[in-house]
């Protein structure tokens, strides 16, 4: 190339812009449009993923700008890994994954399976269905401490009204057995329409045929369920699986909206908990290291997922 | 029915299938009716035991969320001219007067820069990256996509640290600009990834129809394949839409007074007195609507785009 | 904020070039947390705005997010702020980082002295390192944690009878921290005028400062002290000590039998719902909301109001804030001006009648303050034993910890009060460690 494409965009003004773009190579223009997409990424993503890394070995407090900051090599990374509090966290952070993703898929694929029996309006339950996934979490999370107010909350309401149980007897958000599925409840109510949307693609991706098929040789529809509809749903429901767990292991705004952590720490998330360590606490390198180490384990969660997942999709 | 197919389900099924759909629906959108209503009650019949299902509807809740307002003495309040406007009247009827407008209107349209703004950008730029990766033979191709996806998967709070840093360093920390251009990185893989999927499918021969008429490269771009991708850059503007719309926590750590979105700002919403339910979910509604509205429009793309388009229905 | 900027034009115009020697006529943002004081201050700027031509705009935030959103603002060199009026123990942090403009020589030129202010307020809200006299803020609004209670149940002659019965003692304002909490069982469950009431609120919340806040004023009256030698930050035995594990049972014990159900995350806001909708027979919080209380058209006249009060020793939770000017902001020399206008002691005055308290020797020694407000006398009582948290830059690690292993233990029974304050020292000692002050 004789010419940089800068030179190129900087030369091309507006009356001549056909002109010189005319001369472009096919190269070039793939350049030049996959360019600007690389170098934001690069400056958001990347340039502060290698900071964060280069912060994780120093002791430096952004909230102290006049405080010496020393290099202290893996010492916030040993810490962290020995602190019985952030394990707790992370037993949390478990907890709620695990009981929102097999809830989700549990009733996604319920729901999908029945929307699926095409009766009549089922294009307009789906929507209304989904509605609640597309509302902020923060706001959603804010709203349900008031759906959760004992007393005059309308889910202990209906929970005595459904019941029996006194509803200012028992405290979703304030006791510490509840908490935790109080999260899981409100996460559930959100993100099962995403679980449901994937399976009823997967189930509408399966044709006729095979259950014609089927039919034929007379297998039962119980078994028709089990060889036919779930292996082929399977890739798709990993597929949920895969986001879910994603955007859950992420999970701040939500919970940190609907219970702050609390009890005590009880729902104390690993994201909520770094927030706390970075941002209240200004612990800087420390909460670096932090990012860091859940950076590391999603990612390396997410590969053997998609390593299984892709196993699955080739049988 | 046309004709007897042994994979349609039976009427009976359908019945009960749709019940129970229809019940699940109802259930789950429960809440969402008790925030709409929420916002049309009074603060008295929001607190209310048993929660109140017919209420007088009053739009008490509209008016805390847009003013702010201050108790005065029952002497002052006495001496004061009559209320000229029904926002007035209803602020009286509480022993208070209007101070001024609160912030709300002001985080809204913050909302609304910043949202709309990176959602050009994104767009605009991802449109670009998804032809150039759908027709060129970019080197390390898929390397590069997935590296572009694999910037979705870090926790936002991970990465916020060092962009708190640099936005100070650079005077972006609760700049519309800065808000901006963050967002649209977020959003720039999602926009890649879908467009790419709608750019896939539009026939390479048209373009090569237009190279051969003499259209170049970049005019074939804009005039025949720009065309043919409007509903999934439409759709992709959208979803990029819905999430700076709805983001929360960069919004939280990196904005405070000037370029603050609703988000944040909701939950802060007090009245004299204890959390504003009224007013909040009066809030909330507003800032619902718009997404509301999206999802119906959205609901044939809606898989795609939540996925990645890794879906495709 | 027009309608004010007209007034403060008319004025101007009807003074006659009154501003003249001012340079410039700025725009002043002055921030602080959204409650009944800072109405109040806003009347009370009135005046500023018309003698000095200068516009004040406001910027109060909801306390929950006051600390976060402000310190937030300091920590990135924000401008939004000229004046803020920020907590007693941002203090450190804002003089050790440059955030404040230190003072000493302003006051100096202008002739405002530190001794004109109860020396409370001037060691809590001004000075770093503490009780030296270098300044970095005015002090605004003295504050303390203090009771309120429902005065019409006290006087119910059934329910003192029937209390008189049980406890030996009249029922009436409590004496001792065990008393107030006797008195708070008492009302717990019962039935009062055709409802169910419950004890009393005390501060139980996570997220910010809360239950700090709570179980400090708990701890100061059995004594608590944070170090055996101030300035040694050797914790051990005095953070832990028995009476200190004694006073944490005793937060918990009111926690669990004494206060309304769900009352797990309740601060300020919560308190005066619970107060103000007939929950509660009592509750704890802030003087500064005392005014607003006792002017309440519809609990005003059924409130009285008490300093904690003592168990082994008098002791109360400090509050209050100091006035500073930020050091990022472009209109210092007003931001000051606005300083100086505010340390007037007819200004000051005007402020504790508008419902702020003043801090200022000529109106806390007025012989007539104390009969001022039904409050006015308490206030007087607790600022005299009054006891304040770390205010050292790393304070809001050291708080963090505190909110942490207060709640695990209070609210989710994590544990017991000795292992809480145990692992409290070691969470310290830690940030101490960090700080390299030990």
């Amino acid at each position: 190339m004789s010419d940089t494409p800068i030179d190129r965009v900087a030369k091309a003004t507006p009356p001549s812009v056909a002109s010189k773009i005319r001369g472009l190579s096919d190269r070039t223009i793939a350049w030049l449009f996959v360019a600007p997409s690389i170098f934001l990424l690069l400056a958001v993503n990347i340039f502060p993923l290698i900071w964060t890394i280069n912060l994780s070995f120093t002791n430096y407090k952004a909230n102290r700008p006049n405080r010496e900051v020393d290099f202290i090599g893996l010492r916030n990374y040993e810490r962290i890994l020995t602190d019985s509090d952030i394990w707790l966290t992370m037993q949390a952070t478990a907890h709620f994954l695990f009981w929102t993703i097999f809830l989700q898929v549990l009733i996604g694929f319920a729901l999908a399976w029945l929307i699926n029996r095409k009766f009549k309006g089922n294009d307009l339950w789906t929507t209304l269905i989904v509605l609640p996934m597309m509302l902020s979490p923060a706001v959603v999370g804010n709203f349900w401490t008031f759906l959760y107010q004992p007393q005059i909350g309308l889910f202990n309401y209906a929970v005595s009204f459904l019941t029996g149980i006194d509803p200012s007897s028992f405290e979703m958000i304030g006791d510490v057995a509840l908490a935790p599925w109080a999260i899981v409840i409100v996460d559930t109510w959100m993100w099962t329409p995403f679980v449901m949307l994937i399976c009823l693609a997967g189930l509408r991706s399966i044709p006729d045929y095979i259950y014609e098929a089927a039919e034929i040789d007379r297998a039962s529809k119980w078994r028709q369920f089990w060889t036919i509809t779930v292996p082929m749903v399977l890739p798709f429901l990993m597929l949920a699986v895969l986001f879910r767990g994603i955007e859950n292991f992420k999970m701040f705004d939500l919970v940190v909206q609907l219970t702050g952590g609390g009890p005590g720490s009880i729902t104390e998330l690993t994201s909520i908990n770094l927030k706390r360590e970075a941002f209240e606490k200004w612990r800087t390198g420390y909460a670096s290291a932090y990012a860091i180490i859940l950076f590391v384990t999603v990612f390396g969660l997410a590969s053997i997922y998609v390593k299984a997942l892709n196993k699955v999709k080739e049988r | 029915m046309s004709g007897y197919s042994i994979t349609e389900p039976s009427s009976r099924q359908k019945w009960v299938a749709g019940t129970l759909v229809i019940v699940y629906a109802i259930i789950t959108l429960l809440p969402l009716v008790w925030i709409i209503t929420t916002g049309f009650k009074s603060p008295v019949d929001a607190i209310a035991y048993p929660p109140k299902v017919v209420f007088e509807p009053s739009l008490e809740g509209y008016v805390n969320l847009f003013t702010t307002r201050t108790r005065i003495g029952q002497e002052q309040l006495e001496a004061l001219p009559p209320p000229a406007t029904w926002y007035e009247e209803i602020v009286r009827d509480r022993d208070m007067v209007i101070a001024g407008p609160s912030r709300y209107g002001e985080r809204f349209l913050n909302s609304v820069i910043i949202g709309f703004g990176s959602t050009f950008l994104s767009v605009f730029l991802g449109t670009l990256a998804a032809y150039a990766f759908s027709r060129f033979k970019v080197p390390l191709k898929d390397d590069l996509l997935f590296f572009i996806l694999s910037t979705r998967m870090m926790p936002p709070i991970a990465v916020a640290i060092p962009i708190f840093l640099m936005f100070r360093k650079l005077g972006l920390s609760d700049t519309h600009l800065g808000m901006i251009l963050l967002y649209t990185a977020v959003n720039i893989s999602l926009a890649v990834w879908l467009l790419k999927g709608f750019i896939d499918e539009i026939p390479r021969e048209y373009e090569e129809a237009a190279l051969i008429d003499g259209y170049t490269r970049f005019q074939a771009f804009y005039k025949v394949v720009l065309p043919q991708a409007a509903t999934g850059i439409a759709s992709t503007a959208i979803f990029c839409l819905i999430f700076s719309w709805n983001e929360y926590a960069f919004a939280v750590l990196l904005t405070s007074g000037t370029a603050q979105t609703a988000p944040p700002f909701i939950p802060t919403i007090i009245g004299v007195g204890g959390q504003d339910w009224p007013a909040v979910a009066a809030g909330a509604t507003l800032f619902l609507i718009p997404v509301m509205v999206f999802t119906i429009l959205l609901r044939k793309h809606l898989l795609r785009g939540i996925t990645f388009g890794a879906v495709r229905k | 904020m027009k309608t004010a900027k007209l007034l403060a034009a008319t004025a101007l115009v009807a003074a006659g070039g009154f501003t003249a020697s001012n340079a410039q006529a700025a725009d002043l943002t002055l921030c602080w947390a959204a409650w009944d004081p800072a109405n109040a201050l806003v009347e009370l700027s009135k005046e500023f705005e018309s003698q000095s031509g200068h516009t004040m705009n406001f910027e109060f935030v909801p306390w929950p997010n006051f600390a976060d959103r402000m310190l937030n603002e300091l920590n990135s060199g924000g401008k939004l702020c000229d004046l803020l009026i920020g907590d007693s123990q941002w203090i450190g942090g804002g003089a050790e980082s440059g955030h404040y403009v230190k003072l000493n020589t302003f006051f100096d030129s202008e002739g405002i002295s530190m001794d004109d202010f109860a020396p409370a307020t001037v060691y809590a809200y001004s000075t770093w390192p503490k009780g030296t006299p270098n300044y970095y803020a005015l002090p605004a609004m003295g504050d303390a944690n203090g009771w309120y209670y429902r005065k019409d149940w006290f006087a119910d002659p059934e329910l003192q009878a029937e209390f008189k019965a049980k406890h030996g003692r009249d029922l009436g304002v409590p004496n001792t921290q065990k008393e107030l909490l006797e008195t708070a069982q008492f009302f717990q469950g019962r039935e009062v005028d055709g409802q169910t009431r419950y004890g009393a609120t005390i501060h139980t919340e996570r997220g910010s400062e809360g239950i700090t806040m709570g179980v400090t004023s708990a701890l100061y009256p059995w004594g608590f002290k944070y170090e055996n030698t101030p300035g040694k930050y050797d914790m051990e035995g005095a953070v832990n000590s028995a009476d200190a594990v004694d006073a944490l049972e005793f937060y918990k014990e009111f926690y669990k039998t004494a206060t309304p159900p769900g009352y797990s995350d309740g601060y300020m806001v919560a308190g005066l719902d619970a107060i103000k909708s007939g929950q509660v027979a009592m509750g704890m919080n802030w003087f500064a909301f005392f005014p607003g209380l006792a002017a309440d058209p519809d609990v005003g006249d059924k409130l009285g109001f008490f300093a904690n009060p003592p168990q082994k020793v008098e002791g109360s939770t400090l509050g209050g804030q100091g006035i500073s000017v930020v050091a990022y902001s472009e209109n210092q020399d007003a931001a000051l001006e606005y300083v100086k206008w505010f340390a007037q002691p007819d200004v000051q005055a005007k402020w504790w009648e508008l419902g702020g308290y003043s801090a200022h020797n000529s109106v806390l020694n007025d012989p007539g303050f104390p009969e001022s407000a039904p409050f006015a006398g308490e206030f007087l009582k607790a600022m005299a034993a009054v006891q304040d948290f770390w205010q050292e830059p790393a304070y809001a690690e050291l708080l963090l910890a505190m909110q942490k292993r207060m709640h695990d233990y209070v609210v989710a029974d994590q544990g017991t009060a000795q292992e809480a304050l145990d692992k409290l020292i070691e969470d310290w000692t830690e940030t101490f460690e960090d700080e390299g002050k030990i």
